[in-house]
């Protein structure tokens, strides 16, 4: 094989992982905060169709990413008002909210579906996308690959440079605690939830524009549960999100490959290939218990009552 | 002192009233600190000594009551409210993030912000100064309660405060480290920092603090000149009547009970202490005393006996003569051994569970208890009934939560849970940490009445008072090492001191004297 062949499946994991790293670093930093928000799937799915309708009508994808993020963050307020003001459980609030996204998309998108679009093609960069090889390899992607990118860096210092990283990490961590050095752990809590929200409805939205530009009822087919598991498996740390996310689009590639050639294994099982594969290289990775409890946020799941 | 009359007092609480459901927590209470004074605020648990600190430091707010700040009334409506007046505390249940490192800890309190540089280089400039060793990158969760400790008041003192809450500081300290701390103290005040310097050591107070407000049961019982008083008076004034004293009577202890030879175990932890070539004896009807300074292997050792970690092979441990090294806390258990652990609240005790249930946990094995695997509850009930009426703990019954509990009151639970299971060994670490004069001397009475019965004991505790008034034998924990042990009439608090920061190590000579010691 030479490099010619090996650029598209390079390019195609990239483009097939861009998703589930929005969603999996917008719920590690709810998550971190001590929120676990179980509607990612659900706000996918919103983010997806109203990325799609607004792109659509408007003829500006950004638009359509715009109101993708703020579909999500509506939704997320929902569950921030339902968990941490009516301090309602999360685990229940969270997959009633993914039921309650997957109804409310197909019930907004059912004129749209199979509706064509013109999807995000490939950011021109004057001088970099013609250097050769690096070129279609490097430079070659629509706005919210290098989004993701930026994304991870902005998460990765915001938790670990900043202070008001710290300060979500602490509030994760022992809310009581925070609380009392005063430390707003309930506003801080809200915007960790909205910030899952965005990043959620964005990735919907990159499924509907870029991914396969068209909605489909459904279409985030268990990526938003993908990332979840990948927040835990990569034990909260970003770096490990973004090579999950990156290996799952490996083999979601190489899997459609297989199908290709005429690999004579049931195609159903080629397909779960991509959601076995990652669920397995994190879990070895993450076998160090050390590593768990050093990582994992010690509220996680668990409602705040500032009075108590 | 003179200039009283001059300057406004730095702090005025007038008439302070806050109840909570079912108790007043305190009841009218006045209060007035000098600027540069050391001012001891005493009380027994329960008293509302925490609820009236609470108060001052923004956590909770009065029903009633004024809060003057140098002559101007104030209301604190927010920590970070008395931070920024110039109010510092020093928690007792610390208040630290286990994941995060000492310096990522102290930066969330500080409200100004530094680059982690120039923090790391001011946590240790405060933390040398004051004699506090602290290490900026390391995790909190590693570390141990007098470390922890140590954490919180540099943190404090990062923030230059004017008034300085101290909440029990010099439980977790040696000896040496406690005259450092006062010499700290002293030096604060010379600075003009006022200092509130809650504590119930009677000894120092009287040594340190200029006065004393006493609470008991909420209400304010009077003030004194600690300097002026001994320690009868103060404790009269603290719980209402004469405090009773220790008896030690002269024993010959019987068989060997606990028997370690030779026993070495790293930690998995990796911050921890390994043990190393532990020897230790404890007889029959002898409280035996392990001294040292917190985080040198005493949670490490805890862990060896209680089962909790096992041993690489079965001998290390015996008890009773029986190799236990390989079995677990619940068989331990069922061979005699009764362990009260360091942490009251998820280790000794389930927070949400009530007494009942909790006293259940480890005594659900003594007769009657369970009835073909079933729970006989009114059977636990009537033993939780029994530990509270017999160790007079103070709760609304055996149905409420021991997370309600005042850790003292708690603490008695515990002990006289594992007391009345009748055990062969009873194994206690810290029984006495932050708990009141009256509880603490009620768990060492109980300590020592178990000894009387011919059971054999073995306390670890960080005050040396305590090891010296209740063990027939000390020995030093220090750097996962065991010193030879001392009878506590031929050693002096300065040799234990000097042990505890491992002085006994040393050469040849001290390897020959361990070997002494454990013939």
């Amino acid at each position: 094989m030479n490099l010619d062949a090996l650029t598209p499946i390079f390019v195609s994991t990239v483009v097939a992982a861009t998703p589930l790293i929005y969603a999996a670093l917008g719920e590690l930093v709810t998550e971190k905060a001590g929120v676990l928000n179980l509607g990612v799937e659900g706000m996918m799915l919103v983010g997806a169709v109203v990325g799609f309708i607004v792109g659509l009508s408007s003829g500006s994808l950004v638009l359509g990413y715009l109101a993708a993020a703020c579909a999500g963050v509506a939704l997320s307020l929902v569950f921030g008002f339902l968990t941490i003001t009516l301090q309602a459980n999360q685990v229940a609030t969270g997959l009633a909210l993914t039921l309650f996204g997957a109804g409310l998309s197909a019930f907004v998108g059912r004129s749209y579906a199979g509706q064509p679009i013109d999807g995000a093609g490939p950011l021109h960069i004057p001088l970099l996308s013609d250097i050769p090889v690096i070129g279609p390899l490097l430079f070659s992607f629509n706005l919210l690959v290098y989004g993701s990118i930026a994304l991870y860096f902005a998460v990765q210092w915001f938790l670990n440079r900043s202070h008001a990283g710290l300060k979500l990490r602490a509030i994760g961590e022992a809310p009581s605690v925070s609380h009392a050095i005063g430390h707003p752990v309930l506003k801080t809590r809200y915007f960790a939830v909205m910030f899952g929200g965005a990043c959620s409805g964005i990735a919907g939205a990159y499924l509907s524009t870029a991914l396969t530009p068209m909605w489909v009822e459904g279409m985030s087919s268990g990526r938003g549960w993908i990332a979840l598991a990948l927040v835990v498996f990569a034990t909260w740390k970003p770096l490990r999100v973004l090579l999950g996310a990156y290996l799952f689009g490996g083999v979601t590639v190489l899997q459609l490959y297989a199908q290709g050639f005429g690999l004579h294994v049931p195609s159903e099982f080629l397909s779960m290939l991509p959601y076995l594969a990652t669920i397995v290289v994190l879990v070895i990775i993450c076998r160090d218990p050390k590593t768990i409890l050093l990582n994992q946020p010690a509220s996680l799941g668990k409602a705040f009552h500032p009075d108590a | 002192m003179q200039a009283a009359t001059l300057k406004p007092l730095r702090l005025a609480l007038r008439g302070i009233t806050k109840r909570y459901p079912g108790v007043v927590a305190n009841d009218n209470v006045d209060l007035s600190v000098q600027p540069g004074e050391i001012h001891a605020l005493m009380g027994e648990n329960g008293a509302g000594k925490s609820t009236l600190m609470k108060i001052v430091y923004g956590v909770t707010r009065p029903d009633a009551g004024t809060i003057e700040w140098e002559g101007e009334r104030v209301t604190i409506d927010s920590p970070a409210k008395a931070r920024s007046l110039g109010i510092g505390m020093v928690f007792q249940h610390f208040s630290l993030f286990e994941t995060l490192t000492v310096a990522e800890n102290i930066a969330l309190a500080l409200d100004h912000r530094d680059p982690p540089s120039t923090l790391d280089a001011r946590i240790i400039e405060v933390s040398e100064r004051y004699g506090l060793p602290v290490d900026p990158r390391r995790l909190v969760h590693s570390m141990s309660v007098g470390e922890r400790q140590r954490v919180e008041i540099v943190r404090c003192l990062l923030q230059a405060p004017r008034l300085l809450i101290m909440d029990e500081p010099t439980s977790v300290l040696t000896p040496q480290a406690v005259q450092k701390l006062f010499g700290t103290l002293r030096r604060l005040a010379l600075e003009g920092i006022s200092i509130l310097y809650i504590s119930h050591k009677l000894d120092e107070i009287r040594e340190l603090c200029d006065t004393a407000t006493v609470l008991r049961g909420g209400r304010l019982s009077g003030t004194a000149t600690p300097r002026n008083e001994d320690n009868a008076g103060l404790a009269r004034l603290m719980i209402g009547s004469d405090l009773s004293v220790c008896q030690l009577a002269p024993k010959t202890p019987g068989e060997i009970m606990l028997e370690l030879t030779n026993m070495s175990l790293g930690s998995k932890d990796p911050f921890g202490t390994h043990l190393r070539n532990i020897d230790l004896r404890v007889r029959r009807g002898e409280i035996v005393g392990i001294a040292g300074v917190s985080g040198n292997g005493q949670k490490e050792l805890m862990a060896a006996l209680s089962g909790e970690m096992l041993s690489a092979y079965a001998g290390a441990v015996r008890l009773a003569g029986q190799p236990v090294g390989l079995l677990g806390p619940a068989q331990r258990r069922r061979l005699g051994l009764s362990f009260v652990p360091e942490e009251r609240l998820g280790r000794g005790a389930v927070p949400a569970m009530c007494l009942a249930d909790n006293a259940l946990l480890t005594a659900a094995q003594s007769p009657g208890m369970l009835r073909i695997g079933m729970v006989q509850r009114a059977a636990a009930r009537r033993f939780a009934q029994q530990v509270i009426a017999d160790f007079k703990v103070k709760c609304g019954g055996d149905q409420s939560a021991a997370s309600s509990l005042s850790g003292g009151n708690l603490q008695k639970f515990i002990v006289g849970r594992e007391t009345i299971l009748n055990p062969q060994l009873m194994i206690a670490a810290q029984p006495t940490w932050g708990v009141d004069v009256g509880a603490s001397q009620m768990i060492r009475q109980a300590l020592i009445d178990l000894r009387d019965r011919d059971v054999a004991v073995l306390v670890v505790s960080e005050e040396l008072d305590e090891l010296f008034s209740i063990c027939d034998r000390i020995v030093v924990i220090a750097q996962g090492r065991l010193s030879p042990s001392r009878v506590p009439a031929e050693t002096s608090v300065e040799e234990i001191g000097s042990w505890m920061s491992g002085g006994f190590i040393n050469g040849n000579e001290s390897a020959a004297e361990v070997a002494d010691a454990a013939a």
